[in-house]
């Protein structure tokens, strides 16, 4: 499908050195260095409270590092081809057509090409019959899906999930997963968080593994899934409790 | 005959010429007065929401304390805003509708900023990361805010208009209850019971009550259609 990109500058690799993030005394990211090249499906992995929220919300530029760099290709402070999509999904108390159009009227697109933009992702993303829904009376699968549809109508060059599964059944996550593997296909770029083993598996191209804000790993997913060079990325595979 | 509810219903059902002039000033007044304490009070109760500034905890004190201001005293302060010697003196504005507009405004402002600043808070907590996400800095959150929590500031609106109508002190000490020119339902009740011409007053009174039972409804129905409309 071909689709309209208004902020065509490439903005990838998203480069991070040396980054770190704390709040009073308590460090939640140290020393992570990482580059995110365009094109790749990077899973985030790590048990409850490794950091890995913080780390997309770092990436994506919703908080600062308190030291180290992150640079964009764009040179840009916080490129606008970038989307998220949350653990639980925020939408607005408005129908599911105009949950679609907020943020491209955000953007500055004019009325006519909006309405064009918002009927055509309504069609591929199946919400048509549902367009003048409220979008907060929808299940919780309908509703990560207008978010995940919400996010491609932004024409993201790199898009952030942070766990868009964890509170679905495995009928909609098989339908979120195969969202993100179709959106891949396109080229965007994939950065998501996952303590799914199964789904790290299905979707990673690369993994990196946090452990106490820290990023221990970071590789080839194949790699990784065979054999995990740090003890705790063996422990969190064999299903142990990481902590 | 001499029956005062037998006397008010037939003012009303005649649509009394002298009832419905003291009606249609009463609702001139107090509609004014929700338009402009809300074209003050939205903005500003979103923006006290949103800012951050030292001293915002007691601007949110004062604020939650002036809904609870006696109109007596809204009534006095602006009475000596616009008396003769008063600062705003000059425009020869005490004892007319315009007074009694300022003075319910005056009355009906804090409910209106105090409300809307706490429905902002609730809602910015819950959508500041996507909003900052889409690139919406805190200014384009406002309207944003504002539409999403539409019902709820309705209610708080309603609420304003229902403490406007029902009082009586302000417009009574800065509009002097004058015949055909600032009296309304509120001033003219005190005044005909204290008269004897109950028939009247009861009139007033049960389209007081009818006006206070239409909003409470209107509220109740904002926020039912809310919950299944809006989610």
């Amino acid at each position: 499908m071909s689709r309209m990109a208004p902020h065509t500058q490439p903005i990838l690799p998203l480069s991070l050195e040396r980054v770190s993030y704390s709040i009073g005394p308590a460090t939640l990211l140290q020393d992570i260095s990482l580059t995110i090249p365009a094109g790749r499906r990077l899973l985030v992995m790590g048990a409850n409270g490794a950091g890995k929220s913080l780390f997309l919300r770092l990436c994506h530029g919703l908080i600062d590092p308190v030291s180290g760099r992150r640079t964009w290709a764009s040179a840009e402070p916080r490129p606008k081809a970038q989307a998220m999509v949350f653990q639980r999904p925020v939408l607005l108390r408005r129908s599911v057509a105009e949950n679609l159009a907020y943020p491209l009227a955000l953007d500055g697109m004019e009325r006519a090409a909006r309405a064009d933009l918002v009927a055509q992702t309504l069609d591929r993303f199946g919400l048509r019959p549902m367009a003048n829904r409220p979008a907060r009376l929808l299940s919780g699968g309908e509703q990560q899906r207008l978010a995940l549809a919400r996010a491609w109508a932004m024409r993201p060059q790199i898009l952030f999930l942070d766990e868009p599964t964890s509170a679905l059944d495995p009928s909609a996550t098989r339908m979120i997963e195969g969202m993100v593997a179709q959106f891949a296909d396109e080229g965007i770029t994939i950065v998501m968080t996952t303590h799914n083993l199964g789904q790290a598996r299905r979707l990673a191209q690369d993994v990196a593994f946090l452990h106490r804000g820290r990023m221990i790993e970071h590789q080839a997913a194949d790699t990784f899934f065979a054999g995990p060079e740090t003890p705790e990325a063996r422990a969190f595979l064999a299903g142990d409790l990481v902590w | 005959m001499d029956n005062p509810f037998v006397i008010a219903f037939g003012l009303i059902m005649q649509a009394d010429p002298a009832l419905m002039q003291i009606i249609s000033l009463s609702l001139r007044v107090t509609l004014s007065a929700v338009v402009i304490a809300c074209a003050i009070g939205l903005p500003l109760g979103a923006a006290l929401a949103l800012s951050r500034f030292r001293g915002k905890a007691m601007v949110i004190v004062i604020f939650n304390a002036l809904m609870g201001l006696p109109p007596v005293v809204a009534g006095l302060v602006v009475y000596l805003l616009l008396s003769r010697s008063g600062p705003l003196g000059g425009l020869a504005l005490l004892f007319t509708p315009t007074a009694m507009i300022l003075a319910q405004t005056v009355l009906i402002l804090p409910i209106i900023v105090s409300l809307t600043r706490s429905v902002v808070e609730d809602l910015w907590a819950e959508y500041q990361e996507h909003l900052l996400s889409l690139g919406a800095g805190r200014l384009q959150a406002v309207p944003t805010l504002l539409w999403d929590g539409r019902v709820s500031l309705l209610t708080g609106v309603l609420a304003g208009f229902g403490r406007a109508s029902a009082e009586v002190g302000a417009v009574l000490i800065v509009g002097g209850n004058i015949a055909g020119h600032t009296r309304t339902m509120t001033t003219a009740i005190t005044l005909e019971t204290a008269r004897g011409n109950l028939g009247l007053a009861v009139a007033l009174g049960l389209v007081l009550l009818s006006l206070t039972l239409a909003l409470n409804a209107a509220a109740w129905g904002a926020g039912q259609w809310a919950k299944g409309r809006l989610g």
